[in-house]
């Protein structure tokens, strides 16, 4: 049976989720290392790179229609308060407005696990959804919202999630401000036997900050109604989660609901998910009869599309003498905003090595300001940064060597589910990478430089998921000149997703790559694929492209044998051409196999196989960086950084290596500058534009070497790959934060890295 | 909008901005516009539209058109001449996104307004084009990935391109002042600062 239906198991938006989807049972001999293959490990320019640099890419942002109207909403200016009274009469007399629709005049539409609706008369956080006005132009609609008259009955408020965990804090949701009312426990072996087996107990805190995702797209929908049916352009990482949402929320069919989108503006997580905007520009939409482009703006973008929750680590370590961790216990919370989220930072202690007593407490803390939504390794970035700083620290009061300590606590199995993986090659890429950095030969002991300017050497390691999985497909067509289209509904953020799916069908069916095209991005075309998160999509798109490709060659042959009469097995598929095993001379182009048959175009559909039973899939890593802190200005540059990982095989060397350098210089803004500060005695967001909320500009970019360790995990799927987005970032801000200490013998435990911070421990 | 009444201050990407050889004249000329800008806008929201002619070079065409005054450059080449290639982010002269050239240099045009480029000539990432042939700076892009998901793309091209105007021979510092108004979200700075090494080289 070439399909069946199974039921499997995948780490997605920070929890594991049960999946039962159809998998290709087919079983393809493993790809050969990558130096052995023609098109898959190169290094290839992306095939939508002329789009791009053209300025002819039309992303959801630049979709104008025919009599398009413009939508624009106006948020909450408080943190916590009700709706007493809505005037609309100046804003609807400005010429040029077409509707205004606010929380009195809407069909109360559920909204974050119902604790909110579409509009709702009790608004939560700064920028909260009050109004939308739709105009004939962009700048009418602003206008019209300066317009608008609300009467607020401010209401007390919290911002900060220490402050909200108390008992007379003012709650954001009547039923209080501690998410599910407990905490999310986790514990392995016994905690306190491995405390008493311990000879050192380490314990320490560490914090970590608010970060805002600011993709440089604002998130934005044009929606255009014909009849009963809705297309919405969406600049989304999930055109299927949209369009499933969408017609939820407007309780319409999900075959009436088309999502477009071919190219979008970056995400990092914060558009795995509908937007409110699109739902209230489709109802506004369908008010005046005539499509509807909404946009946020960038205050917005900062406000009310998601953030990376911050968090209060305590973490506490029991080590023997011989470096063998007895226990681990890791105790947080993190403020998720005004609605359900996710903030636990735990999984990099519970496992990233071997250690048989562990517990962990986390509590999801809700605050007045903007939800969080999962950001680039949701939970690991935060976690790893405490959990190897402290790791660091038990290393050097045993006083063993950081990465021998590391090695000494290294799992070939899987310490949460006592399973196997389905590789593991972090070894390799501690070694790979320490040599590089000069790890045993540069690396002085922490403070020990002379003068102003100190040196210091750090790492950290890196666990996540990425093995992707099922279900996910991909049609392949195959025209009558040789030509090929790939149709996949999955998503390229900027990742080169169209770039290796052209990549994997060029290598099966051995033609040059300027003869596929790829259509992704559209839900009533294309078959379904996952979200693009979690590192998921190449790892799950690409095993489909791959059936595809291997459907068609062998229909190919089929075709050839009744072509030339010969049986199939005495037939050769080499380079497009199909021979005669017996009479080379005798030959046939597969374009000429499709002319003689009847159809025009050949079809077929490949499915993602089943990841194997009884093993973890994981991406490992470690990366090591070189820092130097200026300690008069406590300014800290970053001058190298070397990233060695176990990922799988590269599909296109090229895009990987400029997706970890995207990685390791978030990584790099988040450990030194990036921070979303809140005014505690306003609720007010401070910083809510792109000078304010600094971010890594092109001159803090350091000297990184990115080294793949993996040749291919052929275990887990057809094409031996797991994926990188969010390994890339993982470890930075943690091997930073322990190169920050080895330049300054000063540990800084809070997350951003500023000047101040630098002086404050140095001097005060 | 509300944050535009505030009075610019000397600020660090401000700075950058003024220094930088690539985008110029953002910070001298925008103060003083702010201030006629949210007075139209009164005017226009009390009086309704009062337009104004406007005639300029875009890619190498004469164009006259009547806009707005508050209208700003970028909105004029997105919205009225239907450029959508120049890109905003943050429309507040912060991210470098909507680059383009006027008479040949840099300038943020989220910043500008369209009536100050009367009479000028304004270069789009769409200009760089001859037909549908790339010029040496987009194809560089390509070939050493100067690009992850694009948005910005056209703004970095841009200020490259105002870079190599000024000088075919930057040194990497030049480069680095030159474009470090741009900001990219993914972070492709390695292969940006690569494509436009390899371009000033293919110059």
């Amino acid at each position: 049976m070439p399909r069946r239906i199974v039921k499997s198991k995948l780490f997605f938006d920070e929890k594991f989720i049960d999946t039962i989807g159809e998998v290709s049972n087919e079983k393809y001999k493993p790809w050969e290392p990558n130096e052995k293959l023609k098109v898959i490990g190169k290094s290839i320019p992306r095939i939508d790179g002329y789009d791009k640099v053209s300025g002819s890419a039309v992303y959801t942002f630049d979709v104008n229609l025919p009599h398009m109207a413009y939508a624009r909403i106006l948020g909450s200016p408080f943190p916590n308060a009700k709706i007493r009274n809505i005037n609309l009469k100046k804003a609807k007399e400005l010429p040029g407005v077409l509707v205004i629709i606010t929380s009195e005049d809407e069909p109360k539409i559920s909204w974050y696990y119902g604790t909110t609706s579409l509009f709702d008369s009790h608004v939560r956080c700064v920028g909260d959804e009050v109004a939308c006005v739709v105009a004939e132009t962009e700048k009418i609609a602003e206008d019209a919202i300066r317009l608008i008259e609300i009467d607020y009955e401010e209401l007390p408020f919290v911002v900060d999630a220490k402050d909200a965990m108390k008992p007379d804090s003012p709650k954001v949701h009547d039923w209080g401000n501690i998410l599910d009312g407990k905490p999310s426990i986790y514990s392995r072996g016994n905690i306190e036997d491995g405390f008493k087996d311990a000879d050192v107990i380490l314990e320490d805190i560490f914090s970590t900050q608010v970060a805002v995702h600011n993709p440089t797209e604002v998130h934005c929908s044009v929606i255009n109604w014909d009849d009963s049916k809705l297309t919405i352009w969406d600049s989304t990482q999930a055109i299927f989660g949209v369009r499933d949402q969408i017609a939820g929320s407007l309780k319409i069919s999900e075959s009436n609901v088309r999502v477009i989108k071919k190219y979008m503006g970056g995400g990092f997580g914060s558009k795995l998910e509908a937007g409110k905007y699109s739902v209230i520009a489709a109802l506004a939409s369908k008010k005046i009869g005539r499509p509807v482009k909404i946009t946020l703006d960038r205050k917005q973008m900062n406000l009310i599309v998601g953030n990376r929750p911050d968090s209060y680590q305590k973490l506490k370590a029991g080590v023997k003498k011989d470096g063998k961790l007895t226990a681990l216990k890791h105790y947080s919370y993190g403020a998720v905003g005004a609605y359900p989220s996710g903030a636990g930072c735990s999984w990099p202690l519970r496992s990233l090595y071997k250690c048989p007593n562990v517990s962990t407490e986390e509590y999801n803390v809700l605050i007045n300001a903007g939800r969080a939504r999962a950001f680039r390794a949701p939970g690991h970035v935060q976690g790893t940064f405490a959990f190897e700083s402290l790791i660091d620290e038990l290393a050097e009061e045993i006083g063993m060597d950081p990465l021998d300590f590391r090695l000494k606590n290294y799992t070939d199995i899987d310490p949460v589910s006592g399973e196997p993986y389905t590789s593991k090659l972090l070894k390799e890429a501690y070694q790979k990478s320490a040599d590089a950095i000069g790890w045993y030969t540069k690396r002085k002991s922490a403070g020990s430089g002379k003068g102003n300017i100190k040196t210091g050497i750090g790492m950290a390691t890196q666990i996540w998921w990425g093995g992707g999985g099922p279900p996910a497909y991909a049609t392949l067509k195959l025209n009558r000149d040789g030509s090929v289209q790939v149709i996949a509904g999955t998503q390229d953020l900027g990742t080169g997703t169209y770039t290796f799916i052209a990549m994997v069908a060029a290598e099966v069916l051995e033609i040059p790559l300027e003869k596929i095209q790829v259509s992704i991005g559209d839900t009533s075309v294309d078959p379904y694929c996952p979200s693009s998160g979690g590192s998921m999509t190449a790892a799950s798109v690409s095993p489909a492209v791959r059936d595809a490709a291997e459907q068609m060659k062998s229909k190919l042959i089929s075709g050839a044998s009744a072509i030339l009469e010969l049986p199939e097995d005495q037939l050769k598929y080499q380079d497009g051409i199909i021979y005669n095993t017996k009479d080379e001379t005798q030959k046939i182009e597969i374009s000429n196999v499709v002319q003689k048959m009847h159809e025009r175009v050949l079809i077929t559909t490949g499915a993602r196989n089943e990841n194997p039973k009884g093993y973890q899939a994981n991406t490992f890593g470690a990366q090591f960086a070189e820092v130097e802190v200026d300690i008069e200005t406590g300014k800290v540059k970053v001058l190298k950084i070397v990233a060695a990982h176990d990922i799988g095989r590269v599909l296109n060397r090229k895009t990987l290596e400029n997706q970890f350098h995207g990685g390791i210089i978030q990584g790099l803004g988040y450990a030194l500058m990036e921070e979303r500060l809140i005014d505690k005695n306003t609720g007010k967001v401070l910083n809510t534009n792109m000078h304010d909320y600094k971010m890594a500009t092109i001159k803090d970019t350091p000297d990184i070497q990115v080294i793949i360790v993996s040749q291919g995990d052929n275990l887990l799927n057809y094409t031996g790959v797991k994926g990188i987005g969010e390994p890339a970032i993982i470890p930075t801000a943690g091997a930073i934060a322990n190169a920050v200490y080895n330049a300054i013998g000063v540990r800084i435990k809070s997350l951003p890295i500023t000047p101040d911070k630098i002086l404050n421990a140095l001097y005060s | 909008m509300k944050d535009d009444s505030k009075p610019r201050k000397f600020t660090r990407r401000n700075f950058i901005k003024g220094v930088g050889t690539g985008v110029v004249g953002s910070y001298a000329i925008v103060p003083g516009l702010e201030v006629i800008s949210k007075k139209i806008v009164k005017e226009t929201v009390e009086e309704g539209k009062g337009k104004t002619l406007l005639s300029l070079k875009i890619n190498g065409k004469k164009i006259s058109t009547k806009v707005e005054p508050r209208t700003t450059l970028a909105e004029l080449i997105r919205d009225k001449l239907n450029l959508t290639g120049t890109k905003l982010v943050c429309n507040h002269g912060e991210c470098g996104a909507c680059t383009v050239l006027l008479d040949g240099k840099a300038v943020y045009s989220c910043h500008i307004l369209a009536l100050d480029a009367d009479g000028k000539e304004v270069t789009t990432i769409e200009g760089l084009l001859t037909g549908e042939k790339l010029n040496p700076v987009q194809e560089a892009f390509i070939e050493h990935d100067g690009i992850q998901c694009g948005f910005c793309t056209p703004g970095q091209i841009m200020s490259a391109q105002a870079i190599l105007n000024k000088n075919p021979k930057p040194t990497k510092e030049q480069i680095l002042d030159g474009m470090s108004g741009n900001i990219c979200r993914c972070s492709a700075y390695p292969n940006i600062i690569k494509s436009v090494v390899a371009a000033a080289g293919k110059l």
